[in-house]
């Protein structure tokens, strides 16, 4: 498969190539310095300000430039390209349009903690502030959803802010950080000179190493507890501290549970894994959180869709808090022991002396049997294609090793509840924001990062319509992602919502006048097939896996199927609607 | 309990800081009673002092989501210590020449200062915390405020310290 994917070039040697001190143009040393961060490949879309970069990208190989067809799609991509790969994800777009249009795909990332580093153009210095032709005042209208920012005024400034901005995007709570960089600044010429020294700066200094004396507060509770719970999010992944996670369960054998962001963080197949939590979360691990004594959150943030009513959030435990972010400490739920710190660190350490949790073995048998008697339930159909078994019909082909990607929707559910996930960078989903659009488009990135996997994007009908012009990419360059659509004809989360709480006035959501997404994939050079009962739907998933490049992969499915279970807003998690079982 | 908490916050001197700063209370819903930015004792960097009303829960998460921007290098909480406050203001009060000297009375009280004196009326500078500017625009109303501009805080943590 991998030969299909355009070539990845950044490579030791040509770093070295690029090393010497040199008098060259802004843009120039913006690409000397992408590709001395490492960057392999980057998702743009260009315009009058920054055809000065583009003009310096005519005929360059030494990292590969994706051209999307939205700057939606690049920024997705580059997400997805972040999500799956753990290094920092690239987009490059013109002033004005190029750069509003990126805005959704920053606030995504800086939601999921995805680092990034976004590059606009803007108009030359001396009309800044003009409302000139295709102006925007793209830092300030991102401020408060990038980690940081910068406009860069002196091209002697680049190569440091390149540097900084990485190791910004990389470090700490990682995040997406922008560099917008007039015109005039990147055809300026300067002398280059590479910046490889660490990054210094005064103002950004992440906590990386714990505080002893909290961490031997946590291991004397968790051997006092009789109910400990684990509750586990996407700090674990970015971190890289999911075997430290591991060996960390195996040596205290404290059930756990993973957020949407954390699943693939821990072995799903794992006997004291107990599923995600929350709004959609299963029975046991709502559950559990409820009943604990001691609630362990490790790199999660309580976010609402997890804790539901917060007042009535584990009313019992005692709360641990391990996180990076000093500021997610106390932010929605108090926290008795704070543990600041990198994940994975943190872990290590506490794996020299933690010790099992000898007092909690009833609560381990009353788990295994909430567990048992309340898994995932549909009612499956002989006529109709049910969702749920669609994903199942994924799990079970793949065993569980793709990267998943989603949008956002019922799909985006029903993948996190039946789609087993064993390895971390697995799945790729946006959680904080709930982003439609960015299924599809962060799949590209997905698959770019790791040309030699399978990598499959579960869309709705809905949010596949909202970038489904990147399958230009996926033809052009032979990505092979296998595009899965879940066709029930509708929105099918709003219409949810609009039948449970507003009393089935289904305002709005007839999704009639799509495309034939068959047809549409074909129109584009994509292979698309569609199926709409068991028979076929395994014909053409089959098909699908056999087929080397990108593939469309249209499911009709039943309209009324609702996620289960459902925790309602204003409720605490444990009041769950359960469905018809 | 709310409370009003004065925190000075050492910043870069770099444009578009006091956005970043401003934006942050702005959108996670803290509230700025006053904000005074001025240059610091180091070349460089800026000194904000702002007084915002909140509980402690509110100040904590005040100081933290201060110290995620990359261009906060220090955030204190002034109001904790025993400090120092001070703030400017200028009042233009209407004054025909038989009010004169009554406000000069209360000029003199208070240590403020005439400024500016027109055919009918009078620039008043006062100097103090804010008790005492609050206490003093009081006295000055009855006599019809014209135009009255305000500084806001800036503090100090008093001795060594
Ligand atoms: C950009 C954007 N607009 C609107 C929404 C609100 N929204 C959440 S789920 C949903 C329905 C999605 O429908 P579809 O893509 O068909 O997926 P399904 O729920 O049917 O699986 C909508 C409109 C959103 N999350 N993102």
């Amino acid at each position: 498969m991998s030969a299909q994917i355009p070539e990845v070039r950044s490579t030791d040697e040509l770093r070295q190539k690029w090393m010497k001190p040199e008098v060259i143009t802004g843009s120039e040393i913006l690409l000397r310095s992408l590709l001395l961060e490492g960057v392999e490949c980057v998702f743009g879309y260009p315009g009058g300000a920054v055809l000065y970069i583009y003009d310096a990208m005519y005929g360059f190989k030494d990292f590969k430039h994706v051209l999307t067809r939205h700057e939606q799609g690049a920024i997705h991509a580059a997400d997805g390209y972040a999500r799956a790969s753990g290094k920092v994800g690239v987009c490059i777009a013109t002033s004005g349009p190029g750069a509003t249009n990126l805005v959704t795909g920053i606030a995504t990332a800086y939601m999921d903690s995805v680092p990034l580093v976004v590059i606009t153009g803007n108009v030359v210095s001396s009309l800044i502030g003009t409302d000139a032709f295709q102006e925007a005042d793209i830092t300030g209208i991102t401020m408060p959803i990038t980690k940081h920012s910068y406009l860069v005024r002196d091209v002697e400034d680049l190569p440091r802010i390149i540097h900084e901005a990485f190791h910004i995007a990389n470090t700490g709570r990682k995040g997406p950080v922008l560099i917008d960089i007039p015109k005039d600044v990147s055809a300026a010429q300067t002398l280059f000179v590479p910046q490889t020294e660490p990054v210094t700066m005064r103002g950004y200094n992440p906590n990386v190493l714990p505080n002893k004396i909290q961490l031997d507060k946590l291991t004397q509770a968790i051997a006092e507890a009789e109910r400990p719970f684990i509750l586990a999010g996407g700090g674990v992944v970015y971190s890289g501290g999911h075997e430290a996670l591991y060996e960390f369960v195996r040596k205290t054998e404290i059930p756990i549970a993973t957020t949407l962001l954390g699943l693939g963080g821990f072995p799903s197949g794992h006997e004291l894994w107990t599923g995600m939590p929350g709004m959609h979360g299963t029975y046991t691990s709502n559950q559990a959180i409820q009943q604990s004594d001691l609630l362990i959150c490790i790199g999660a943030r309580f976010d609402d869709r997890v804790t539901g009513k917060l007042d009535g959030f584990a009313p019992q435990a005692k709360i641990v808090h391990i996180d990076i972010d000093p500021a997610e400490i106390g932010k929605n739920v108090a926290a008795d022991i704070p543990i600041v710190g990198d994940v994975k660190a943190v872990l290590e350490l506490l794996n020299q002396d933690v010790k099992r949790a000898d007092l909690a073995d009833a609560w381990r048998a009353q788990i295994q049997q909430w567990k048992a008697a309340k898994p995932f339930s549909y009612k499956d159909s002989e006529t109709v294609l049910k969702p749920q078994w669609v994903i199942e019909l994924l799990d079970k082909t793949t065993k569980g090793g793709a990267i998943v990607t989603t949008d956002v929707g019922q799909h985006q559910m029903w993948a996190a509840q039946y789609y087993k996930f064993n390895q971390p960078r697995s799945w790729v989903t946006s959680g904080g924001l709930g982003t439609m659009g960015f299924g599809f488009p962060s799949a590209i990135g997905a698959q770019m990062a790791n040309p030699d996997r399978l990598v499959i994007s579960i869309n709705g009908d809905g949010g596949m319509q909202m970038c489904s012009q990147e399958l230009a990419i996926c033809a052009i360059n032979n990505i092979p992602v296998k595009i899965v659509i879940i066709n029930n004809q509708v929105l099918g989360m709003v219409r949810q919502w609009q039948e449970l709480i507003y009393n089935n006035r289904y305002s709005h959501i007839d999704l009639a006048g799509s495309p034939d997404f068959v047809k549409l994939a074909e129109a584009y050079g994509v292979k698309g097939l569609r199926a709409t009962n068991k028979e076929e739907a395994r014909r053409a998933w089959q098909e699908a896996l056999d087929t080397p490049g990108p593939v469309v992969v249209e499911f009709v499915v039943s309209k009324e199927e609702n996620v289960y279970p459902m925790v309602t807003q204003g409720s605490t998690i444990d009041q769950m609607l359960m469905g018809d079982e | 309990m709310t409370t009003k908490n004065t925190i000075a916050v050492l910043v870069n001197d770099h444009p578009g800081v006091l956005q970043r700063v401003s934006g942050l209370f702005g959108r996670r819903g803290f509230n700025i009673e006053s904000i005074t930015v001025g240059q610091s004792e180091e070349v460089g960097l800026s000194r904000m002092v702002i007084v915002t009303v909140g509980d402690e829960n509110n100040l904590e998460q005040i100081e933290k989501q201060l110290y995620k921007l990359v261009d906060v290098i220090k955030v204190i909480d002034l109001s904790s210590k025993p400090m120092v406050a001070r703030e400017l203001a200028m009042i233009k009060v209407k004054a025909e020449p038989p009010q004169r000297p009554e406000i000069m009375g209360v000029v003199e009280t208070f240590r403020a200062a005439v400024i500016d004196v027109g055919t009918t009326s009078l620039i008043v500078q006062v100097i103090g915390d804010t008790e005492k500017i609050d206490a003093m625009i009081e006295l000055l109303k009855p006599y019809g405020i014209r135009e009255l501009t305000r500084t806001g805080v800036t503090a100090m943590i008093r001795g060594n310290a």
